[in-house]
């Protein structure tokens, strides 16, 4: 029995069952990272003692006949910009390499009260910085279906643990489409949900305006479960709503944005889609082409935007509070206190952080702010309308989450420019605030193929009503 | 294009040290990509108010209250600083 293949359903019904124990799941995972982290680097960190002392602590409960949540003895992974307690917190950076998380992020402390297992900390683009998985001070993951590819990014690590079984699911974050990408690359679901879904106390601020926490799962039942189970309002973020659960349709009506399938798109991606659409329509749903006029201009609206909330965000590591100092380098000569901040933050960073704060600083300095950033700002609110109107017609909105395949490690991280130009069919929902979640619906030799599904606010709910019609799970 | 001299000074608002050839690299990224962004130029923007939230939201408020922590957590805060005494954060002389 191969015990890291099961979803969330079968090792909640295996354990009710005492089919195994907690233990026995936990172990068979922490083997499954010891036999093949080596070559794929999707953890930064194992947590094996919490990890088996939490399934020792599940394994009492179902002795006593306790009555187990979903989650219970679920062995998940957790990007490591999301802080649990006691355990290194580093963002893939330098500058926070041993820095110990002092509280538990509200997702994981509401996972903690489930009962699930954490394994570890998942590698990720540094600060989320980045399509690739590649700009970690700390090394490259390899995508598990074919490893001379990248898994994406920015939540690259979480997707590689997902689909190389070394975790049943993960929590990611998504600023510009560092859930969905990777789940696409890899195979796997990921959702991005709506902006105030989830709080986000705890997890490492890249833009604060567009960030989300949300889960990567091997099925659309599984992610729904987890991120019902991290959904919510928390009086630690004052953005997070609870939001009242939506209700699905016999029939949708399903919007193609005639501006997601342009020149640049794999004709391949097209048209594996198209027949995925079909398929659907031949469900009884109806698909209409619509307009999402603004689309093209998203890319720059989100490059100024993020980068202008990240040089603010990313002030904090000044070498002064924590995180990496200067001053506690025998290495480095620091005179006075400028010395410190320009050798903490300099040395600190890595070249893809330096470059957008350089550019957020830039776009906000005296001169250019009404130019750049409010600019941006009225670009994002027409960005936001397209979506609306669009809602007025349809419930849901098909799109491809990525216009290429996973490609090879190294081919992009020179050339800044084309690596932003992975996010450029992810970007635009989290201007919006928007909910959308990828599914994978085949492959292309080794490599996954996935279709991006988005929502009304809130309306999470239908996207996972639609997305089961949709996935084809690669197991 | 981005002259060096901007390129140096927004590395020293942002209090990045770099190197001369750092400098010279941010240089040519940074112009790229502004040259990248000039496209939100075509936008008509007349009459359009700049976003400032995607969900309606009312005023979140709280009582002002401090809420007392326990010593650990305190101590855990303090563990993470680079430099302390009597349990305060050390800075280096402004002045």
């Amino acid at each position: 029995m191969e015990l890291t293949n099961f979803s969330i359903g079968e090792i909640h019904e295996g354990l009710l069952r005492k089919q195994f124990s907690a233990r026995e799941i936990t172990q068979a995972y922490l083997d499954k990272i010891a036999a093949d982290n080596g070559k794929i680097f999707a953890y930064l960190k194992v947590t094996p003692e919490l990890a088996m002392q939490q399934a020792k602590a599940i394994d009492e409960r179902i002795m006593a006949g306790d009555k187990l949540p979903s989650l219970a003895g679920i062995p998940l992974a957790i990007k490591d910009n999301i802080l649990v307690d006691g355990v290194t917190c580093t963002s893939a950076s330098k500058i926070l390499e041993n820095y110990v998380a002092p509280y538990d992020a509200t997702v994981i402390r509401k996972l903690k009260q489930q009962g699930a297992i954490i394994l570890g900390k998942t590698n990720m683009d540094e600060f989320a910085m980045g399509s690739s998985t590649e700009t970690s001070a700390f090394g490259v993951t390899h995508n598990p279906r074919d490893l001379e590819c990248v898994p994406g990014g920015s939540s690259g690590g979480s997707a590689a643990a997902v689909a190389g079984n070394m975790c049943v699911a993960a929590l990611g974050s998504d600023t510009g489409g560092s859930i969905r990408q990777p789940a696409f690359f890899c195979g796997v679901v990921g959702l991005k949900p709506t902006y105030g879904a989830v709080s986000r106390y705890g997890c490492t601020a890249y833009a604060s305006s567009l960030d989300q926490i949300g889960p990567l799962a091997k099925t659309v039942e599984d992610a729904q479960t987890l991120f019902e189970a991290i959904a919510g309002a928390d009086e630690m973020d004052s953005t997070s709503v609870d939001a009242k659960p939506a209700k699905g349709k016999e029939n949708y009506t399903i919007g193609i944005p005639k501006e997601y399938f342009i020149k640049g798109i794999d004709p391949r991606i097209e048209a594996m889609l198209r027949v995925s659409f079909k398929e659907f329509e031949k469900r009884g749903h109806k698909i209409v082409e619509i307009s999402l006029p603004h689309t093209e201009y998203a890319l720059a609206c989100y490059y100024i935007i993020a980068t202008s909330e990240a040089s603010a965000n990313l002030a904090r590591f000044d070498g002064i509070r924590y995180g990496y100092s200067a001053e506690r380098d025998a290495a480095v000569d620091t005179k006075d206190l400028l010395s410190i901040y320009l050798q903490s933050r300099g040395r600190g960073f890595g070249p893809e952080v330096r470059r957008r704060i350089m550019l957020g600083t830039y776009v906000l300095s005296a001169g250019y702010y009404d130019a750049y950033y409010v600019r941006a700002q009225k670009v994002r609110t027409l960005i936001k309308q397209d979506f609306d109107k669009a809602f007025e017609v349809v419930d849901a909105i098909f799109t491809p989450t990525s216009p290429n395949l996973a490609f090879k490690i190294g081919e992009n991280i020179d050339d800044p420019l084309t690596m932003y130009l992975q996010d450029i069919f992810t970007i635009s929902i989290n201007l919006a605030g928007v909910p959308a979640i990828s599914v994978p619906v085949g492959q292309i030799g080794k490599l996954p193929v996935g279709v991006q599904v988005i929502g009304k606010p809130f309306q999470e709910a239908v996207l996972f009503d639609i997305a089961r019609f949709l996935q084809q799970p690669l197991r | 294009m981005l002259s060096k001299e901007e390129t140096e000074h927004i590395a020293k608002l942002a209090r990045l040290g770099l190197s001369v050839e750092e400098i010279a690299k941010y240089q040519k990224d940074l112009s790229a990509i502004l040259g990248y962004i000039d496209k939100l130029k075509e936008v008509d923007i007349e009459g359009v108010s700049p976003f400032t939230h995607s969900i309606k939201l009312d005023n979140v408020l709280r009582a002002d209250i401090v809420v007392p922590r326990s010593e650990q957590a305190t101590q855990k805060l303090i563990k993470e600083m680079p430099d302390t005494k009597d349990g305060y954060l050390k800075v280096r002389s402004i002045f």
